[in-house]
């Protein structure tokens, strides 16, 4: 081992024993520095000849060389102790709960009318709205229920004080009729009026209440009216509807005859699920049907040229089946423990 | 409507088991709510009769009974029922019986041998009678199976008819429908006319023919009201939920449940001169057979002689005229009311009957003939008696007509979507015997006297529909004429809205949409509220006007539940009284969105000090819902809130809601604890929002000074912060308030308010002369318009 070889050697071995960043620069000046060794080594070349210059220098660059990287080396491992030892310090105890406001979330039977309406409108139903106080003429006489009809009593309806001719709409049905004459009033004097596709989501009163009853709950209309649209068509919307809602086929699907006054032919649609708690008992979710030609005559519509189907099913019992819900009022009482469920 | 199985199969007799008798009556539109089973499931129980009875040696309840079986010697067995005696006929289940739940063996009971058992009904499944043996009559033939005697291999139907199906209201209806669809033929029950015996009969005057059009009356003299309705009958009729009363009650019950046509029996002795069929007069009074008197409105047809009324047509006899168990002579009617005289009359009086149910809806016109000759058919058969001939008043014009109606079978199929020929339209309608006859490319169909929901095309559509059967229409996928829906950009969706606001940590709530009248009163101010007629309970009356009430009323259930942090949300209705009101006249019902927050800011949690949540918390969530809309706040009063701590909200000048603290007097009267922040404001407000516009960013360096400005308390920090903006030079980019502080170096009576202003030029640099300009502009402002003082 020659002079220069020790000289590295001795370097790194000092390098190594070096601390912290101040003793490394201590050991550095011991060799790279204005007196270090191997600033010695370079002056003692002017006294050689130039050939043997030119070989002993590139040795002691060559030395110098090692002796750097060594340096660096080391400097680096020394950045990179201190700074574990500051990550070390910083550690987080990173189960502790997160900080922050909390989170509420929608009323259950809402996230089913938003997932009815988007449903129906990807096959490009609108939403449509009406008011609750409504008349009686709309509730019941444009629907084909004149006063005394029988069908009458099978909605028990809510009267307010001191008015004969106003109520709490016992279904969303009236809004059928209003959106037939605002649509009618826009396009009526065009040669085709374009359909009406529509739902309307909304609260609806009876005098009724027990543990499936509520005297105020939900409904959604439907309404679809064109120049050809028929009974099969209805029963085509529904069961796509349906299968999508509950996002399964293991469903059936059952149109059973049924009346009301607005609709002919009438139906009652009952679900069954094939599998789970309430296999194969049918449930009825609808009421649907063909539009009485009575009640497009009332929405100012030519009933021989234009026919439809309406149906109102009601949101209230579709959440409680799609979340194995069992007592209806407890959609209505506020309590957190119930509703915080549905975030 | 309630009925036997075993009797609609007397009428037609398909071969099908009662599970799917029930479901073909649901699918055409007869839902059957109800399949019940007569009797339990027993088997090997027959009529025993008691020879005797003797008290058992070691036992005071029970009796050892010698039963006579029809075997050869009796049976001995122990009994403990207290109304067994000799002589009496009861079921009595052999050894080796199965009854429901358990299993017939000989036994030995304290001793003594016993071989079977004698049987309540309620161990048999009949009923919940189980008080004693169950009796059965004399005329029960000893050791015949029970099953069989009762008729207990028996299913009760109870189905829910629509209104539109009066001619179901009857076994003969239902009948006719069953045998439709099973095309099977159908048996009807004699009612031959029979003749009669004397002369006897009554005038009968219809006075108001379109209400009365048909009336036919009999007078049978020597009846024996006391009779003993038959086994059969009685059966029958409690099957159909209705109890046995007499033999002269049951059969006009018996009549119609069989045939559909309400009967009425008089006791001919109690009545003088004409029976007229008529409106009531002005004054006059019924004693109703429920005992009840009633004032008779004028337009009520009644049935009356020459001196009173005798009862209201169609809906309930009267006392005074009605028969008892002493009539010998009885008038019996069989009338025809159109619906429109009779519906509703019964809910407007308050009571209703199994008759006015059927005649509001429609009975068969063409009935009242063939029913009066079959009840006395029956009458003649149970009480005996001398017929007299019927006396039918009609008035032909006033009866319903039934005019053909035409279906054109192109319709049909297009309304249905169904490929059915004509040909089987034909025979489907026949089969509910529709007359059918085809006319050119249409179909003229006749429907029979008993069917009045066929008046026009579509109810033959429905019919068809109906025969051929929903299952068997198809299901296509729908097809329309496609065109995108609007989706205005300037007006967010509702659910947007109700998504922000449940990430701002409040749970949707829906709650009644009527309050109890003292909430309205004391939230809302309102005395006046919009009162229910008819409301389901003293706290649900009064519709309301205002979210607010409703939303307390949720922290009230969670704080008695223990669920300590409430912060909800609701969107709905709210009813007002007003002149206008759009679209009802009168109402006013703007759709609201109310917020409620009764708790920490944030969920209880470390790291985070509790505070609980005040007005400016709630104030911040508002504007963020509206951003980029830009609120107003105003101090304002409100009945339910804090006078110091509420203000209206506006938009653009325009009042949209309220916001504040509710009222201290509330949160002790209501008990709510901490006091909630509420607000209240019209969701079409919060739907609005700005298509953005856009404005060009400086690249120039901007200035910030800040500015301390002390002023008096009363100074509200908008209307100064409206002044330094009104005032501020064009280099003024925004000012911002950053710090309000009161407390040490301020006044009590003041407040320090701070701004950061920040100025910048879209083309150059900003010189330090015109900087200092500009914050001592505004500084000049503040003291001369509010009296501050900078802060130093």
């Amino acid at each position: 081992m020659n002079e220069l070889d020790t000289l590295v050697a001795q370097a790194r071995t000092d390098f190594e024993n070096a601390a912290d960043a101040t003793q490394l620069d201590v050991a550095k000046s011991r060799y790279l520095g204005k007196g270090g060794a191997i600033t010695q080594q370079m002056k003692t070349l002017g006294q050689l000849g130039p050939d043997e210059r030119r070989a002993t220098g590139a040795r002691i660059n060559a030395a110098k060389d090692q002796i750097e990287t060594a340096l660096e080396a080391r400097r680096e491992a020394i950045r990179d102790a201190t700074l574990a030892v500051q990550l070390s310090a910083e550690a987080l105890d990173v189960t502790l709960p997160g900080r922050g406001m909390g989170k509420g979330g929608l009323h259950p039977v809402s996230r089913t009318l938003e997932r009815i309406e988007a449903l129906f409108r990807s096959i490009g139903f609108e939403v449509a709205d009406g008011p609750e106080i409504e008349t009686d003429f709309l509730n019941f006489t444009a629907l084909n229920t004149p006063e005394n009809h029988p069908a009458r009593s099978m909605h028990d309806t809510f009267y307010l004080e001191g008015a004969d001719d106003v109520l709490l709409r016992t279904h969303t049905s009236p809004v059928q009729v209003r959106t037939m004459r605002e649509h009618v009033a826009l396009y009526g004097e065009r040669e085709h009026m374009p359909e009406i596709r529509v739902i309307i989501p909304g609260r609806v009163y009876r005098v009724d209440s027990d543990a499936t009853h509520s005297p105020m709950f939900h409904q959604v209309e439907g309404l679809w009216v064109g120049e050809d649209i028929s009974f099969a068509d209805l029963k085509g919307v529904i069961a796509d509807f349906l299968r999508k809602f509950f996002e399964t086929d293991d469903l059936q699907v059952r149109f059973r005859p049924s009346f009301f006054p607005f609709t002919e032919p009438s139906a009652e649609i009952d679900v069954a699920f094939m599998h789970g708690e309430m296999k194969g008992r049918w449930l009825e979710i609808a009421g649907c049907g063909m539009v009485h030609p009575n009640v497009l005559r009332h929405g100012g519509i030519d009933s021989e040229r234009y026919t439809g189907f309406a149906f109102g099913m009601g949101p209230d019992r579709l959440t409680m089946l799609r979340y194995g819900i069992n007592d209806l009022r407890l959609f209505f009482e506020g309590d957190l423990r119930f509703l915080g469920q549905f975030r | 409507m309630q009925f036997s199985e075993q009797w609609l199969r007397h009428f037609v007799d398909p071969k099908i088991d009662s599970e799917a008798l029930g479901q073909l009556m649901t699918m055409a539109g007869l839902e059957v709510e109800e399949m019940n089973a007569v009797g339990g499931v027993f088997t090997s129980v027959v009529v025993g009769k008691i020879l005797s009875t003797e008290k058992h040696p070691d036992a005071d309840r029970l009796k050892v009974c010698q039963v006579d079986v029809g075997q050869e010697a009796p049976l001995q067995i122990v009994c403990g029922a207290p109304n067994a005696e000799a002589g009496m006929k009861v079921p009595c289940a052999l050894v080796g019986a199965t009854l429901p739940g358990f299993e017939i063996k000989k036994a030995k009971l304290r001793g003594v041998a016993s071989h079977g058992m004698l049987c309540s009904a309620r161990e048999l499944g009949i009923s919940d009678e189980h008080g004693g043996l169950y009796a059965l009559p004399d005329s029960a033939p000893v050791g015949a199976d029970i099953r069989q005697l009762l008729g207990l291999d028996d299913t009760v139907y109870v189905i829910k008819l629509t209104p539109n199906r009066a001619d179901c209201l009857s076994l003969a209806g239902v009948a006719r429908e069953v045998a439709a669809l099973t095309d099977l033929p159908l048996t009807m029950p004699a009612s031959a006319p029979v003749e009669p015996t004397i002369d006897d009969r009554r005038v009968i005057a219809l006075d108001a023919p379109e209400s009365c059009p048909r009336f036919c009356g009999r007078i049978l003299q020597g009846v024996d009201a006391r009779a003993s309705t038959p086994e059969w009958m009685v059966r029958r009729l409690e099957r159909s939920g209705i109890r046995a009363i007499s033999a002269l009650v049951d059969i006009t019950n018996y009549v119609m449940l069989e045939l559909g046509q309400p009967l009425h029996a008089y006791d001919n002795d109690r009545l003088d001169g004409t029976i007229h069929a008529r409106m009531a007069q002005p004054g006059e009074k019924l004693l109703l057979l429920n005992e009840q008197v009633i004032d008779l409105a004028a337009g009520t047809l009644v049935i009356a002689d020459d001196a009173r009324v005798l009862g209201m047509a169609g809906i309930m006899g009267g006392e005074e005229s009605g028969i008892s168990l002493d009539t010998r002579n009885v008038f019996l009617e069989a009338a025809y009311f159109a619906p429109d005289a009779v519906a509703g009359r019964a809910r407007e009086y308050g009571f209703g009957s199994d008759a006015s149910h059927r005649f509001e809806r429609g009975v068969d016109f063409a009935l009242s003939p063939v029913a009066i000759e079959r009840a006395t058919a029956l009458i003649l058969e149970i009480c005996g008696g001398q017929i007299g001939p019927v006396v039918q008043a009609e008035s032909l014009a006033h009866l319903p007509a039934r005019p053909p109606v035409t279906l054109r079978p192109a319709r049909a199929r297009k309304v249905l979507g169904i490929d059915l020929s004509d040909d089987a339209m034909a025979s489907l309608l026949a089969r509910v015997h529709l007359d059918v006859a085809r006319e050119g490319d249409n179909f003229r169909v006749t429907p029979p006297s008993y069917r009045f929901d066929i008046e026009i095309e579509v109810d033959l559509v429905e019919e068809l529909a109906r025969l051929h059967g929903y299952d068997n229409i198809p299901a296509p996928a729908p097809q329309g004429h496609l065109a995108m829906l609007e989706r205005p950009e300037s007006r967010r969706d509702l659910w947007q809205v109700k998504r922000m606001v449940a990430g701002r940590d409040y749970q949707e709530v829906v709650t009644y949409s009527f309050i109890e009248e003292a909430w309205e009163r004391d939230f809302c101010g309102n005395a006046q509220p919009i009162r229910l007629a008819n409301p389901i309970a003293s706290q649900m009356n009064v519709m309301r006007s205002s979210l607010i009430p409703g939303l307390l009323g949720v922290l009230l259930t969670n704080r008695k539940r223990q669920n300590p942090r409430v912060r909800v949300f609701e969107t709905g209705r709210c009813f007002r009284i007003d002149a206008v009101g759009a679209p009802v006249a009168g109402y006013d019902q703007p759709v609201r969105l109310g917020l409620l927050a009764a708790a920490g800011t944030a969920p209880e949690q470390w790291g985070i000090a509790h505070r609980n949540a005040d007005f400016y918390d709630l104030k911040g969530d508002l504007e963020a819902l509206f951003a980029p809309q830009m609120l107003a706040f105003e101090a304002a009063e409100h009945p339910a809130l804090h006078p110091g701590r509420s203000a209206k909200v506006l938009v653009e000048g325009k009042l949209v809601g309220y916001i504040g603290e509710i009222h201290p007097k509330w949160v002790q009267k209501y008990e709510l604890g901490t006091a909630p922040v509420v607000c209240e404001v019209d969701v079409d407000t919060v739907l609005a929002t700005n298509l953005p516009v856009y404005s060009s960013i400086s690249r120039q360096p901007a200035v910030v000074r800040d500015m301390a400005l002390v002023v008096a308390n009363s100074i509200t920090s908008m209307s100064l912060m409206a002044a330094l903006k009104q005032v501020a030079p064009a280099i003024v980019r925004d000012i911002q308030l950053f710090d309000v502080y009161q407390g040490k170096g301020v006044d009590p009576d003041k407040k320090s308010l701070a701004f950061r202003v920040l100025m910048q030029d879209t083309q150059r640099t900003l010189e330090d002369a015109e900087v200092d300009a500009a914050v001592s502009a505004l500084v000049q402002c503040a003291e001369a318009q509010f009296n501050a003082a900078l802060r130093r």
